[in-house]
């Protein structure tokens, strides 16, 4: 402030130093703010050994430190409004960094925790004969942790396939109706509604769903795989209708009208133009459709219980998935005094599934950029 | 002659494939609609032996009502902590993705926050339970001790951390990707002219911000936050592992209080009888108020799409 006000009242200005000029005076010099945040984390560092030393206390020190000094500094060198301006910057750099810690934390644990327990025998081995018992004398005699989780990746590949037989075809011929055939009457109005509606359905109450449908079917106790398939569908069904219906409207009209005009009928027109042009679309929007439901665990709880042993019959018995494995393996351990088997499957069960989910996300990206339709010519 | 009949041939027949085609695409729209109908029917059909039993008989003993309040309460108390927690967060990651970040690596980013989308509820559920909740157990205390006379953090605090508060937390962390991805594409949709009017006037990025960013935004930001509401108070695996769970009680940091979504999930499996009909009657509870809550973020968001010129 006060060099400022100097300038302002010479009548010769001279620069105060020969780095600053007319241009920049009024202005934080460029080494200011990292000088504050140095000095910042000094100061978080030697608070936070004054309570105990550890990491967060220092880090949240060092970042109210930091803002505060940053802003006030702001404020009296350059104005008020530079100030906020500041303050509020920071706070935006800071919440992205506060956003990347759960998701960072996350990763950390599976991989730590997943890594010591995976094996070609965690992969192709079940849980059939591995008891409590069996998990004791393996913690006694320090051996490798016996039992895997191949009844669990078989359930999940059956019940997502079975799922996806079922919400594909229902899902884009519904987006064809739509687009296609639909003409925004009251049926496709009502559809669409519908479709949002079946987009905020808890997954639980998906599988509530499939359940009470079957349960009065084939009588209460009625879980098996095709059940928690259906219920995967109800929540699959919205999002390939959406992706599809997203695709197939971009698909430009001269297109169609060309095919028309070539005397081609309108079904095959959608079946040999309008589809294939969309296909990379609607092919990666089914693959981030079962990227959602692959990880779902809920509605599999409610439908398709829970199993020891491997079982490839999705129409007969309970059945297991990877997700209700490492919930069943946290909450309820095979051996509830040593829990350290149980845990480690269930992270490298963790480990599977992300390791999945990210495939089919990659997977989707690259359907989408390697068979995009050729632009211009 | 025979040309003729080979062209009326392939044309009836083409006739008969149009007519196929469409039926079968109406057919897949019609599945949908009686599909909800006629399972939203069976679900009340199942439902139904809770509203007419002698309340002595349902759980707690004093009625359905009694029943299926306080987790009522417990869902919208885990949502409340998630959605303020992740609105202000989110929508400082959405503005740094659209204003503040180098346009380079602003789409990589994007793509980071949305893989905090892509991870599976299970295994948030496995982190809160492993990770979140004993590294919380000395803040818990330290709230217990400092702010114990707030009745939310009254003590003693929870040693294992498997609390409200934890699963609040965990529901942010998932609907944070929610409100960013939605509030990140309508800033990006703000009109560049009254950014950079904004902008001539000397206006600082902040002010540039609220004044031309923010108010064309706001539906939308709403609309987002609605749709993460949705989201928390349905999601099930995170509270079921996270929350040690009890009766309602107003302290966030002792063990206690219980979801919808995580009752359903933890008795489901052993349940028969008029209790599976007391679950299915909270599911469809839980349906209601995501049903509700979602209409109207669809509401605003297509009453902000009528006004705006952003389509």
């Amino acid at each position: 402030m006060s060099v400022m006000t100097s300038n302002k009242h010479s009548a010769t200005p001279t620069p105060p130093s020969r780095k600053r000029n007319s241009l920049s005076k009024g202005k934080l010099p460029r080494w200011a703010v990292p000088a504050t945040a140095a000095g910042a984390i000094i100061i978080g560092a030697a608070l936070s050994t004054l309570t105990g030393f550890s990491v967060a206390t220092f880090a949240i020190y060092s970042a109210v430190l930091f803002v505060l000094a940053a802003t006030v500094l702001t404020a009296v060198v350059e104005g008020k409004r530079q100030g906020r301006n500041a303050m509020w910057t920071y706070l935006i750099y800071g919440s992205f960094l506060l956003a990347l810690i759960p998701l960072a934390s996350v990763l950390y644990t599976v991989l730590e925790k997943g890594l010591p327990g995976m094996s070609s025998h965690f992969l192709f081995t079940s849980m059939n004969g591995v008891t409590g018992a069996v998990d004791n004398q393996t913690v006694a005699d320090g051996t490798p942790v016996l039992g895997g989780a191949y009844h669990a990746l078989m359930g999940t590949l059956l019940i997502t396939l079975w799922a996806t037989v079922i919400s594909v075809p229902v899902g884009m011929l519904t987006a064809i109706y739509l687009v296609e055939y639909g003409k925004n009457g009251p049926l496709s109005k009502a559809i669409t509604f519908f479709v949002d509606v079946m987009t905020g359905i808890p997954s639980i109450v998906a599988g509530l769903f499939a359940a009470a449908f079957f349960g009065l079917i084939l009588g209460p106790n009625a879980r098996m795989g095709i059940v928690a398939a259906v219920a995967l569908s109800v929540l699959m069904i919205p999002t390939v209708v959406r992706s599809t219906e997203e695709m197939l409207k971009i698909v430009p009209n001269e297109l169609r009208e060309a095919a028309y005009a070539l005397g081609v009928r309108r079904w095959r027109t959608i079946l040999k133009v309008v589809i294939p042009t969309a296909i990379s679309g609607i092919a990666s929007g089914v693959t981030l459709a079962i990227a959602r439901v692959i990880g779902e665990t809920a509605p599999i709880l409610v439908t398709a219980g829970i199993a020891s042993q491997i079982n490839t019959n999705v129409f007969a018995n309970w059945m297991s998935t990877l997700p209700t494995f490492i919930y069943y393996q946290i909450l309820t351990p095979t051996s509830p005094t040593n829990i350290d088997p149980s845990v480690q499957r269930a992270w490298a069960a963790a480990l599977l599934l992300i390791l999945m989910v990210m495939a089919l996300n990659l997977g989707a990206r690259l359907i989408a950029s390697l068979f995009a339709p050729k632009k211009g010519r | 002659m025979t040309t003729n009949a080979l062209k009326s041939k392939s044309s009836t027949s083409g006739q008969a494939g149009d007519k196929i085609f469409s039926g079968t695409a109406l057919a897949a729209g019609v599945l949908i609609l009686v599909t909800l109908f006629a399972v939203a029917i069976f679900l009340l059909i199942q439902a139904l032996p809770t509203f007419v039993a002698d309340p002595a008989d349902i759980s707690g003993g004093e009625g359905f009502f009694a029943y299926i309040w306080p987790i009522v309460i417990g869902t919208v108390i885990a949502a409340a902590i998630a959605l303020l927690i992740a609105t202000p967060i989110g929508i400082g990651v959405a503005l740094f993705i659209s204003h503040f970040a180098p346009r380079k690596v602003a789409g990589p980013l994007g793509y980071v926050i949305d893989l905090l989308a892509a991870i599976p509820s299970v295994i948030y559920g496995a982190w809160g339970y492993m990770v979140l909740a004993p590294a919380l157990v000395p803040i818990f205390e330290w709230l217990a001790a400092n702010l114990g006379f707030i009745p939310i953090f009254a003590g003693p605090a929870s040693q294992t951390g498997k609390t409200m508060f934890t699963a609040g937390i965990v529901l942010a962390v998932m609907v944070l990707p929610i409100i960013t991805s939605l509030s990140r594409e309508i800033f990006l949709q703000t009109p560049k002219l009254h950014e950079e009017a904004a902008l001539a006037l000397g206006a600082t990025r902040w002010e540039m911000i609220t004044t031309a960013v923010i108010p064309f935004a706001r539906p939308g930001i709403i609309s987002a936050v609605m749709l993460g509401l949705g989201r928390a108070l349905g999601e099930t695996m995170a509270v079921a592992l996270v929350l040690s769970t009890g009766n309602l009680i107003p302290s966030l940091i002792k063990s206690g209080n219980q979801t919808i979504a995580a009752e359903i999930a933890l008795n489901f499996p052993e349940a028969f009888g008029l209790r599976l009909a007391e679950l299915i009657a909270a599911g469809l509870v839980l349906f209601l108020i995501t049903l509700i809550v979602n209409m109207i973020a669809r509401g605003i968001i297509a009453r902000h799409k009528e006004f705006s010129g952003a389509n």
